[in-house]
This record gives C-alpha cells, structure tokens and sequence, in this order.
C-alpha cells in the first residue's frame, strides 16, 4: 500500500501548480472567459512546453505518462485553477483515440501544442447513453449531429462517432471539410463548444469501435473527477478563508457553530471525493474499472453539489458575484455532473454492474 | 377543518382568472415562462394593467388608492398569477415602503409619494444592505448629518436589486453614531438624480445584472424626506421586515417550476425511454412534489391566521428557509433533466433547431436558473438568520 505520488508526479504536480499560480489569476481567467476565443492559445502553448499534454500519453505515443494518476494529477491542478483551455476533449479524449488509431502524425503536433482537436460523440436526444449514435456514416461521408462538442468550432480536426449499419466506429474530419458546420457558443462555466452538423461530409475511418469509446470516455471520467475535485478544494480553501475573516456580529462567522460544524461536513466529503478520485484513477484499465468509475462518479456528483451549494450559502452574496473566483469555480463542479453521465445514471450504472 | 375554498373565494378566483386571461399580453407570459429578462417597460407595462383595474396594491387600505384585500384573496391572485405566468409585480415601492409610508409617514409625505408609486411615476429601489452589514443589518455604516434643511449622506449601499431602473431610494441610514447599534438609525427617501449618488452594476454568477452597488458621496437630502422620527428607523425597517406577507413560500413559483420538470422530462429520452419514467429521476420529482404539497398546506395555514388578523408568529420564517429549498431543489431537477444540454450559457445560441430534444427553450435558462436562485437562502434574511429566530424564539437561546 503507497498512497504517495511518484518522484515525477510530484514534480509535474508543483510545476503544474506554480505555473498557474503566477499565470492563471481570478483576473485573467475572467477575461479569458469574457473573450471572443473563449480560452488563451498562449495557455494552451505553456501548458504544452510545461508537458502537460505529454503526461496524458505514454511512452510509445510520444509521451511520458498516460496513466491514470497521470491524467489525475494533471486534471486535479487545472480544476483547481479553473481552467478552460478544453485539454479533457481536445488533448485527452481526441488525442488518445487518436493515439489508438496509430495517426502519430497528429498527436505529435498535439503534445508539442501545435493541433486544436474535438471529440464528438454525444448526440441530441441522447443523453449521457454512450450506444446512442444517430450518426451515419454511408460512402465516405458522415451524416448527423452532434451535441454540445466542446472546442467544436476551433478545432482543426474532428474524431466523430458514427453508425455505419449495426456497427459503431470513430472518423476524423478535418475543418472546412464540405458539410461541416459548427455552430459555436459560449458555455455558462466557461470555454466554448459548438452544434456539430455533418451532411456527408467526408471523413476517414479510425478503426475503432463502441469498446475503444468506452475506455476513452473511462480515461475521460478519471479526468472529470479529479478536476471536479481540484474545484472543490478550491471552494473548501476559499470558504475556510472566508469564515475565518469575514465577521457578523462582531466575531468571524466560523465561529458560529452552525456554520463550523458544516465546514467539518465539507472537509469530510472533500477525503471521500479525494478517495474516489484515486479509486478510479487506480481501477483503470482493470476488470474493477466499469464499476469503480460508476461509483466514483456518482459521489463526485453527490458531494460536488454539497460542495458548491455550501460553500455559496456559507459565503451569502459575495460568491452570487461573477469577479469572485468561487462563482466560477462552483459552476465548474456542478457542471462536471453534466459530462460523461451525471450522478443518477452512474447511480443507476453501479446497481447494473454490481448486480451482474 | 374544511380544506376547501368558499364560494366567495372561488368567485373571486374566478375573475383573476379573467382578467389574467383577457389582459395578460401572451409575449409576456412567454417571456415570465422562459426565464427571460424582463426590461423595465415591460414591467411597468404590467403595473399599469393592474392600477387602471385597481388590484395593483393587493395590501394597501382602498383610501390609499389599494386593493384592501385580506390573506386569502391576496394569495389566490399570487397563485392565479404564477399560473398564468404572470410577471411578478415589484416589490419595493408597493410592499416595502408603501405599508411603512401608510403606518409612519406624514400626510404630506403619503400624498405626495403613495399616488406616485401607483401610477408608476417613482421608481423605488431599497437600500438596506451594505458591504460590511449584510444579514448583521444593524451594523449599518453609511452616514447622515444634519446641515440646516438638509442632511448630507455619505456611505455605500449594495445588493441594489433593480436599482438601475431606480429614480428613488429609501434608506437606511445612520443618524447618531454614538447610540446603541440599531437606535441611531433613520429612514430616509433619496432622490436617485441628486448629485453624489452613483449606481455601479453587479453581475451575479450567471451573468444577470439585477443587483447594484449604490454609492453616496455628499448627498444632501431635505429633511421633509425623514420618515417618522430620527433615530426610529429601525423600528420602521422591522415593521417592514415583519409585515404581514403572503407568498412567502413562493408555492406559486414551485407549482410552475414542478410543471416545467415534468413537461421537460416527459420529452428527454434515456435508455429508449422518457426520463418522467425513469425510476431514480421519478423518485426525485415526487419528494420534491410531496414537499410541496405539505408546504402548500402550512402556507394556507399562516394565511388563514393572517386573514384572521393573528399576529404572525415563526410561519414567515419556517416558510422562508422550506420555500426556497423546496424552489432550488425544483431548480435542481430542471438542470438535470436537461443533461448535456445544461451547459450552453444561452438558448438564443441553438436556435433555429426546432426538432432538437430537449427543446432550446426550455435548456437554455435551467441551469443559470438554478445558480440565479441560490440568492433564494441567501437574501431577505439568510435560512441561517431564520433558523436563530425560530431557535431563539423556541428555546430563548443565542444562534
């Protein structure tokens, strides 16, 4: 048993976190997410030459990492910042179907920061039922539509799921392909994603099916915990902060012990989100994975909404107001039960698979 | 114990029910049901439908110009117009300072500002709150000094809410510096247009501007503006405070937003089947709506005792903190329903998709909804300052 990070998680782990620090304010993020791109492409470069988008592949795939405490790591201090440069879609999910697919070519540009991807599966009308592909894919071309794909309208290649007959497989398409149409808007976390519409439009085949998108969206559920997570330490820090200063009748309001008795609450839930997080990180990629992320994801969902909840109330108006860092921190982790299945359906998925 | 309504009654509901139905303009109901923004005209277009039929002021005496109606009537017009989707009449002027105008003012001052709330000549906006005196109140800062006719006001109010529309302001302010905390506090009116006074907007977590920072920096206000006595404000503010409302459980909001859920779910589609069936997400919907139903029935209870001309007793607050959370609960189930479609920040963005599932309308303002509604535990006396009162009140101890 060794809960301790390796030397180079460690490291990556600081130097992530000291990188954002000093370059990811309250106040640039804001104005990051007041602009019209919707995330910083000089981030996206520094987080690149930090080996940030390296940590997420291994060895054979250009990288120095891939596993799931790397994606943990890596995904815990973005949460923790707030960041909205979409690196879960566009580096993660896009990247390692591509990796998988062999197309080295573009994932080399990707890490080195040079590529913008997307990864787009989920469909209208479909929820979070990963089999839901409506997409067809018929000579050459795709037809279809996609939901909310995030980075859908920067992105200069797409991976697109779609139908051909009974079998589900993953396309790339390139921007500006005929019949692409992004339709792109803002999101209320933050970042952009686009309406992604295909009419025959031209794509190449990847070769993999519904059991790869599984274990992308695995590798990807890793990634939204821990971020989820990352935001919630960051909620628990500020409120912490927040009753030991701010003061009501003449005394700091964490001395109240209605109040301090729900911070405990808080730093309780905050060790089980923590420990979901390296369960599923853990359990990837074993035959325990399908059940572990089930679990893992509902209690991030659970606990995500307690979090924010209180640490909102706890605050009272001044986390109602877009400047201060917990509003868009808080609308991160509630929105993280919105991706990749939310607290009932992986509920729901965890009675299925314990019952199996 | 009879649970239905007099023949009275539903009479009288009957022609709410009318009137909402022959004069509530259809775009505007559309709008209350979307969530949409409301700008101001539409606002006082609204108002001035109420006045010319004489219900605009459900609560003031009919020599005031009001409606006089008691509890009861009162709530069946909320319930009636929460139904229709009726906008929400505001506050500030008819509810808040109207009944104190009524109860503490002079007659100069009742026939000078009461008509002018009515036909909708004066904007009124509150200024109770401050940066440092949020649910603390009493610990009020900002500053009035006597100068001959006028006193001079300095300090800073915030949480302004529709105080951009605003042309007058009453106020909390602090006349004797050297009292006990809440006795050196008066009430004064404040013309918005004065020089000195400035509105600064805030932008709440979903991108709304209803809120404002209201600065003042020496504002000189004629004394004949001072309500009642110096340094009795405090008194004035608890009666506004503790007046006798109805609606504050919001059962009305609840109601609409418990149907949207299910209108919303009955569409949504998971595992080859409406959502509405889906076990978990079922089980969410009918305890909120049981909730409801109970609640319902102790808001009906605290009207009748106020119809009846009881002193209202912890009602107001039980209902406050159980209202909101029932409403931010229904919040909740709106956003999940949606699923992906919770994060786009606006519908406007995916419109022009008419087939698509859920429908844009309905997604585009649940989730900005339920961050919009977290203020519900937070502002008029936070759940916690409620939950002190009814300790205290209950056991005699502090918080």
């Amino acid at each position: 048993m060794n809960f301790e990070l390796t030397e180079e998680r460690r490291m990556l782990q600081d130097t992530l976190r000291r990188y954002l620090r000093a370059e990811y304010s309250t106040e640039r993020r804001n104005a990051i997410l007041d602009s019209a791109a919707g995330y910083a492409p000089e981030i996206w470069s520094g987080l690149a030459d930090l080996g940030v988008i390296g940590a997420l592949f291994d060895e054979a795939q250009g990288g120095f990492g891939g596993a799931g405490f790397d994606i943990a790591v890596v995904f815990e201090e973005l949460g923790r910042a707030g960041v909205v440069e979409p690196l879960l879609d566009g580096a993660l999910l896009a990247g390692r179907a591509l990796a998988l697919a062999g197309r080295q070519d573009i994932v080399d540009g990707l890490i080195a920061g040079d590529v913008q991807l997307a990864f787009a599966h989920y469909e209208p009308g479909g929820r979070y039922d990963l089999d839901y592909v409506q997409t067809e894919a018929s000579g050459g071309g795709l037809t279809g539509r996609k939901a909310v794909v995030m980075h859908g309208g920067a992105a200069e290649h797409i991976v697109v799921s779609a139908r051909d007959g009974d079998q589900i497989g993953l396309y790339l398409v390139n921007a500006g392909a005929p019949g692409l149409d992004a339709r792109d808007y803002p999101l209320l976390a933050g970042g952009r994603a686009a309406e992604v519409m295909l009419d025959n439009t031209p794509a190449e085949p990847l070769g993999l099916g519904l059991a790869e998108i599984e274990s992308l969206v695995a590798l990807a559920m890793v990634a939204q915990c821990a971020e989820a997570l990352g935001a919630m330490e960051t909620a628990v820090a500020l409120t912490q902060d927040y009753l030991m200063t701010r003061k009501q009748f003449g005394r700091p309001i964490g001395t109240f012990q209605a109040l301090a008795h729900r911070m405990a609450d808080l730093l309780i839930e905050l060790e089980q989100a923590r420990s979901a997080v390296i369960n599923a990180a853990g359990m990837l990629g074993t035959r325990d994975e399908a059940t572990t992320l089930a679990a893992s994801k509902n209690l991030i969902g659970r606990v995500g909404r307690q979090v924010a909840e209180e640490a909102i109330q706890m605050h009272g108006g001044i986390a109602m107001t877009q400047e201060y860092e917990l509003a868009h921190i808080a609308k991160r982790i509630i929105m993280a039960d919105h991706r990749f299945g939310d607290t009932d359906y992986h509920l729901e998925r965890f009675i299925a698979l314990s019952a199996a | 114990m009879d649970l239905s309504y007099t023949a009275d009654e539903e009479a009288f509901r009957a022609e709410i029910r009318a009137f909402l139905e022959a004069e509530l303009p259809s775009e505007l109901a559309e709008k209350v049901r979307l969530g949409r923004d409301l700008t101001k005209a539409d606002m006082e277009g609204w108002h001035a439908m109420l006045n010319a039929r004489g219900w605009l002021a459900p609560n003031w005496p009919k020599s005031f110009g009001g409606a006089e109606w008691n509890a009861v009537q009162r709530h069946i017009f909320d319930e009636e117009s929460a139904a229709a989707n009726a906008p929400r009449v505001v506050p500030f002027g008819l509810s808040m300072l109207g009944p104190v105008l009524q109860k503490f003012g002079n007659s100069a001052q009742q026939e000078h500002w009461l008509p002018r709330i009515l036909d909708g000549t004066d904007w009124w906006c509150q200024g109770y709150s401050e940066p440092g005196a949020g649910s603390d109140l009493a610990s009020l800062k900002t500053r009035a000094v006597r100068d001959g006719d006028h006193y001079i006001v300095n300090g800073q109010k915030t949480w302004t809410t529709l105080g951009q529309h605003a042309n007058m302001i009453f106020c909390l302010v602090r006349t004797d510096p050297d009292a006990k905390q809440q006795e050196g506090i008066s009430f004064l009116l404040i013309d918005m247009d004065t020089p000195g006074v400035e509105v600064r907007p805030i932008i709440l977590l979903d991108g709304s501007h209803e809120v404002n920072e209201v600065w003042f920096t020496d504002v000189r206000v004629p004394v004949e503006n001072l309500v009642g006595e110096e340094n009795k404000g405090w008194t004035y503010a608890k009666y506004l405070l503790t007046h006798e409302r109805t609606g504050l459980g919001g059962v009305g909001f609840s109601q609409a937003g418990l149907a949207a859920v299910k209108r919303i779910a009955r569409a949504e589609m998971h595992n080859g089947k409406p959502l509405i069936e889906n076990p978990h997400f079922a089980a969410r919907v009918a305890q909120v709506e049981i909730e409801m139903r109970a609640m319902a029935t102790t808001n009906l209870r605290a009207i009748s005792k106020a119809a009846a001309g009881e002193a209202p007793g912890l009602e107001a607050s039980m209902l406050k903190v159980k209202g909101s959370v029932i409403r931010q609960e229904i919040n909740d189930l709106a956003r999940r329903a949606v699923g992906p479609y919770a994060m786009p920040f606006a519908s406007e963005a995916l419109e022009g998709a008419n087939d698509l599932v859920p429908d844009p309308q309905d997604a585009g303002p649940v989730a900005a909804q339920y961050f919009n509604n977290r203020k519900l535990s937070i502002f008029g006396g936070s759940n916690e300052i409620q939950r002190g009162i009814i300790a205290k009140v209950a056991m005699g101890g502090g918080r």
